[in-house]
């Protein structure tokens, strides 16, 4: 039960973190260890001024973000962690931009944890528009866990950084 | 815009900034000390990623890495057009907190068809990054 109040407060807060509202990402769909996510296209997001293409950075933000809500709601699905109450921070992302984003269409994004461990977490996804056989980008993420303090607060992941 | 960046010193590198929609979306501005591309983006409520902390959003560490590694690279390859990320890999060292960052750097290694870089992003304490960016990018034009 605690472990299922974490799961869904840990998705309402990545789901309502501002950069990822901002850009005017949607969740589509959030099950334990899965995330699938879109963007419409925005003028805003225009990394390319001369040709209308979202900025990598979006990209990046969108496949970490998912990555990060696939890993964030895997952990909080096992219910056998002592505690349960975990966060995640990032160590790193990989991206590989296979094509360039076409402009004006919707971005989707799905990620799937593939491996707990202990203390690491690993990730995937990738990001298409028209078609899933259509790579736009792909990432590979790693995660440790962090502990949250009773009082609410995640714990730095590097103590003394 | 990359067009003009070439062009010396009579051209701001913020009016290339202010050029990118998403940059000036981020707030991003900069400077250039003797070659050297300086971003600068001061803290918003939007870019937070986790506000329990709060801290900044990885897409948005991400997004000031891969601008800088993109200006530097346009700065330094006279591009006539802004290079294309070929791949990028984000360290995220320190968490990014709800004060101003900072953002530069370098190519470590300038091909004729593409440049590795390597950027590296920092808050109060340039000695203490809170992030780094190692990248390929392929020029054009």
């Amino acid at each position: 039960m605690a472990d299922e109040n974490m799961s869904e407060r840990f998705l309402h807060s990545l789901g309502g973190a501002a950069y990822f509202e901002a850009i005017g990402a949607q969740v589509v769909e959030a099950v334990p260890g899965r995330s699938t996510m879109r963007l419409p296209y925005a003028p805003h997001l225009v990394g390319n001024p001369d040709t209308g293409v979202v900025h990598g950075g979006v990209i990046t933000g969108l496949l970490d973000h998912a990555c990060g809500m696939a890993v964030g709601s895997a952990l909080g699905a096992l219910s056998s962690t002592a505690g349960g109450m975990r966060g995640i921070a990032t160590l790193d992302l990989r991206i590989d931009y296979l094509k360039a984003a076409k402009p004006g269409a919707d971005i989707t994004v799905i990620a799937e944890c593939v491996k707990i461990t202990r203390q690491i977490v690993f990730a995937r996804g990738r990001a298409f528009q028209a078609s899933e056989d259509d790579l736009i980008a792909s990432a590979t993420g790693t995660f440790i866990i962090t502990e949250l303090r009773s009082g609410g607060i995640i714990t730095e992941p590097r103590a003394g950084s | 815009m990359a067009r003009a960046a070439r062009e010396g010193t009579s051209v701001d590198i913020n009016d290339l900034l202010a050029a990118v929609p998403y940059c000036a979306w981020l707030g991003v501005t900069g400077r250039v000390a003797d070659g050297r591309v300086m971003l600068e983006m001061p803290f918003a409520a939007k870019l937070v990623g986790n506000p329990i902390i709060p801290a900044i959003h990885g897409g948005v560490i991400g997004s000031l890495l891969e601008t800088a590694a993109i200006v530097q690279a346009v700065w330094d390859t006279k591009s006539t057009a802004f290079p294309k990320p070929v791949d990028i890999s984000v360290d995220y060292l320190r968490t990014g907190r709800a004060v101003t960052s900072f953002a530069s750097a370098r190519l470590a290694r300038q091909g004729r068809r593409v440049v590795n870089v390597h950027a590296q992003m920092w808050q109060e304490d340039e000695t203490k990054p809170i992030a780094a960016l190692r990248g390929h990018f392929l020029l054009k034009g």
